[in-house]
């Protein structure tokens, strides 16, 4: 029933592989859904819940664990998401063709990528029992934030089960570079690579659903606090001036150019398409 | 030049009781929801004391405001853009609960529902944080009146570096020490650090008033102003997790009321009025070198709003004649600028604050009339100033920079209007000397003893109004049918009940407020007399005046009537 072309690459090696239905919906389906639920998702808290996008810092009730487990754990994740764009973005035909053997992209990749692992598992691991052990942390979470946690965790463990499982196994382990990460770019031109990415182990599989359940839940976790990190602070000036009225100031500005008329319609009845509310309240600004 | 208007206010330091009426109305305004259980937009610390957050001044501690580094440029003590974002995970200076005090209710309701026993049922302290029994050792104004200070006194920074500076020891032994109480609110700097420290950008500074506000929808909680602001005036709700800080009570500034911690204050210590400066000026003053300089460098900021240059320049960038006007009767330029007795709180903090103090002469007063001198006597008090260094240079360290010539000018001026007063309700002529003895004549004195003592309503705030009636006839338009030829909309002349445009709940509440304040009468409003309270109505029957009356009682019953006929075709 299922009549989808097999991969259109047939030097890859999951060409051969026998594509179920559980396949298809899983790496040809869910990654889609996971996007459009990420994008629609964030756009959507964006718009309606800019209140609630926010940090949620507990530094305030407890910062002596704090001070060092938030930093090991967001560092981590900074290096881990860099290993993520290496492994998965650029082909290993690139590399090899600026002469970086094998052995050496794995050593590297294993060694960082284990270290930021660590790192982040560490971070996290220490984060979750502080929140478990202080009092006043532990009040203010959340079964969103729970729920949170169990699926960050997860996805932690899992990667770093991959990656540990390629240490042990050495020379013989699983190339992710031939399996998992061409279907990751596939994904991008609408032609997924189903087949390479059911060739691929279980534990990458298992890493690979559960980051993309992670990504499911994002816009509506706390997460949503790294789609703002402050970048622009590097480029704003320090002081910032807002108008308490924009709009009244480009009326002014209009009036003062165009008819005078518009000086007694302060009372005017209003078009039935313009907005109700004041700046304050309504969200065409958010 | 770009002359921009800011709001200000000045306090008079004498006239404080340290009542904490001014924190109490704050807090109920402000602050009285869960997550600012611990805010204080406005606090009222006894000096010296530890302040609140604790020792909040010990900069080397807190990294709060701004530094010039070694090549004279203006810089965030607590680093720069690159530093401030590595340290974004755990914002690593950051005052903790403990800092300020753990918040607290006491379980009442055990009072009532203990059963019978031999023993008093006792309400046990419960923290506001943990909701669990808590012992209570610290809060918002825990030294007030110098409660403790023989055993933590010397933990105010301040007294700590003029105690390093000077062989002296400043004694907490009743009868050698000094006192005095310091309100402080946020002080809507002109060069702000808590802004400048905002990864988001959230904090801004409005254009038409200086006001400086936290944008609730763009803060993040990134808790990097938390630091930058050196009077730890802004703070962290811990239940929706933004920063909060004072607004200057903006919605009742803008329709000319003073600040809530102003009108409801005992003293009546509180001036507000419009500062008119040159915003091009303010980064350059903030960068002066010398500490002891940022004083005159804040006042060339101020412009004068008598100066026809200034005001043909405020109207080229827009500011309303009315608020020219009401710059040039601003009762704080009077006390800042003109009499030049209210003095910035920390100008080393360079964060050029707007929010300004008349230093307290009291100490000097009281001290000389319990050594049985006359503390009215302005050789005495000129001689008491001069020869009571402690207070002086505690003073200096709050409001100079710790420059004592500048505190002492102000405290003799004080001292010089304090006998000048005297010998005229003594019914003496007028000792012209007086007021030459610190610069000024006779005429000004008088005038500044008036701003001062008299300190008369509409003298004492000189608010304008913000010019938005036109854009604010939108606000509060809940019926979203009553667009052009919408069944909401009437567009007769009054005729009926819901006739007309309705009134702003803003501009009604306004006008109940001053009705109230200017009659004797409970809710003196034509439409509210004959209501019943609701408070006071027991659930029984219908009271007349339960509902509002019928305008047009005949019409309504008129067209419940027709309503009938209208179905049958």
């Amino acid at each position: 029933m299922l009549s989808l072309e097999p991969a259109p690459f047939e030097t890859m090696p999951g060409a051969a592989v026998e594509l179920s239905a559980w396949d298809i919906v899983l790496w040809g389906v869910l990654p889609y859904v996971m996007v459009v639920v990420l994008v629609g998702g964030s756009i959507w808290r964006y718009k309606y819940d800019q209140f609630g996008w926010t940090t949620r810092s507990s530094q305030l009730y407890e910062s002596r664990l704090l001070r060092i487990a938030s930093p090991l754990f967001h560092f981590g994740l900074l290096a881990v998401i860099a290993g993520h764009f290496f492994g998965l973005v650029i082909p290993m035909a690139w590399t090899q063709a600026v002469g970086m053997s094998q052995e050496f992209y794995h050593f590297n990749a294993l060694l960082v990528g284990g270290i930021a692992g660590v790192g982040t598992l560490g971070g996290i691991l220490l984060l979750i029992y502080r929140r478990r052990t202080t009092g006043p942390v532990f009040m203010a979470t959340t079964k969103n934030d729970k729920t949170m946690y169990v699926v960050l965790t997860a996805a932690i463990l899992f990667g770093l089960w991959t990656t540990l499982a390629s240490v042990f196994e050495g020379e013989h382990g699983h190339n992710y570079r031939e399996t998992v990460a061409p279907w990751f770019r596939s994904l991008f031109i609408f032609q997924p690579d189903i087949a390479a990415m059911a060739s691929a182990p279980f534990s990458f599989h298992l890493h690979t659903l559960v980051g993309m359940a992670l990504f499911v839940i994002w816009p509506f976790t706390r997460l949503v606090h790294a789609f703002t990190a402050p970048l622009h602070y590097l480029f704003r000036p320090y002081i910032v001036y807002r108008s308490r009225d924009r709009e009244r100031v480009n009326a002014r500005r209009k009036e003062t150019a165009g008819s005078s008329a518009a000086r007694t319609t302060g009372t005017a009845a209003r078009r039935g398409w313009s907005a109700v509310g004041t700046r304050d309240r309504d969200t065409r600004n958010r | 030049m770009r002359v921009m208007a800011q709001m200000g206010m000045v306090m008079n330091l004498d006239k404080c009781i340290g009542c904490h009426t001014c924190s109490v109305t704050c807090k109920q305004a402000w602050t009285n929801r869960a997550g600012t259980e611990y805010v204080w937009f406005n606090n009222v610390e006894t000096r010296p004391g530890q302040g609140y957050p604790r020792r909040y001044e010990d900069q080397e501690k807190w990294h709060g405001g701004w530094e010039v580094n070694k090549r004279g440029k203006l810089v965030l003590k607590a680093g720069g853009r690159v530093k401030k974002l590595l340290g974004i995970f755990a914002s690593p200076v950051q005052p903790e609960l403990k800092d300020y005090y753990e918040p607290w209710t006491y379980d009442y309701k055990t009072l009532i529902d203990a059963p019978l026993g031999d023993d008093f049922p006792v309400a046990r302290p419960k923290s506001l944080i943990t909701g669990e029994d808590t012992k209570i050792t610290w809060s918002a104004n825990w030294d007030d009146d110098l409660g403790g200070s023989t055993e933590h006194g010397h933990l105010d920074p301040i007294v700590e570096k003029v105690r390093r500076e000077s062989e002296d020891k400043i004694k907490f032994a009743y009868e050698q020490t000094f006192m005095f109480y310091l309100p402080r609110i946020c002080e809507h700097c002109l060069n702000p650090s808590c802004m400048a420290s905002c990864p988001s950008g959230a904090i801004y500074k409005r254009v038409e008033d200086g006001i400086v506000l936290v944008d609730q929808d763009k803060c993040r909680g990134w808790r990097q102003c938390v630091t930058g602001c050196p009077y730890k005036k802004i703070y962290f709700n811990h239940k929706t997790g933004k920063a909060e800080k004072c607004t200057f009570c903006y919605p009742r500034v803008e329709v000319g009321l003073p600040t809530v911690c102003s009108e409801t204050c005992v003293g009546r210590l509180r001036y507000l009025g419009l500062f008119l400066y040159d915003a091009d000026a303010v980064t350059a003053a903030a960068s002066v070198t010398d500490p002891q300089e940022l004083y005159d460098a804040q006042m060339d900021v101020l412009l004068d709003p008598n100066d026809p240059a200034v005001q043909a320049e405020a109207r080229a960038q827009n500011i309303p004649e009315d608020w020219i006007d009401a710059a040039r009767r601003s009762p704080v330029y009077a006390l800042a600028k003109v009499y030049k007795v209210a003095l910035p709180l920390h100008p080393e903090y360079r964060t050029m604050p707007m929010v300004w103090y008349v230093p307290p002469l009291s100490p000097v007063v009281d001290l000389l009339r319990d050594q049985g001198h006359d503390g009215e006597d302005h050789g005495n008090l000129f001689g008491a100033i001069d020869a009571l260094r402690i207070p002086v240079e505690y003073l200096a360290e709050l409001f100079t920079a710790g420059d004592t010539d500048r505190v002492t000018a102000v405290l003799r001026k004080l001292a010089a209007m304090r006998s000048f007063m005297r010998g005229i309700s003594l019914g003496n002529d007028p000792d012209d000397s007086i007021p030459e003895s610190v610069g000024m004549d006779s005429q000004t004195m008088y005038e500044m003893y008036r701003l001062m003592a008299i300190a008369k309503y509409d003298e004492r705030y000189v608010i304008p109004k913000a010019h938005v009636e036109q854009a604010h006839d939108l606000e509060e338009m809940g019926c979203s049918l009553d667009f052009d030829g919408g069944p909401g909309m009437q567009d007769s002349s009054p005729f009926g009940e819901a006739s007309g445009r309705p009134v702003p709940v803003a501009v009604e509440t306004f006008h109940a407020l001053r009705d109230r304040q200017t009659s004797n009468e409970m809710g003196s409003g034509p439409g509210l007399s004959g209501r019943v309270n609701l408070l006071n109505w027991d659930g029984r029957g219908a009271p007349p005046g339960l509902f509002p009356g019928r305008s047009n009682a005949s019409a309504d019953s008129a067209s419940v009537d027709n309503a009938p006929a209208e179905d049958q075709p």
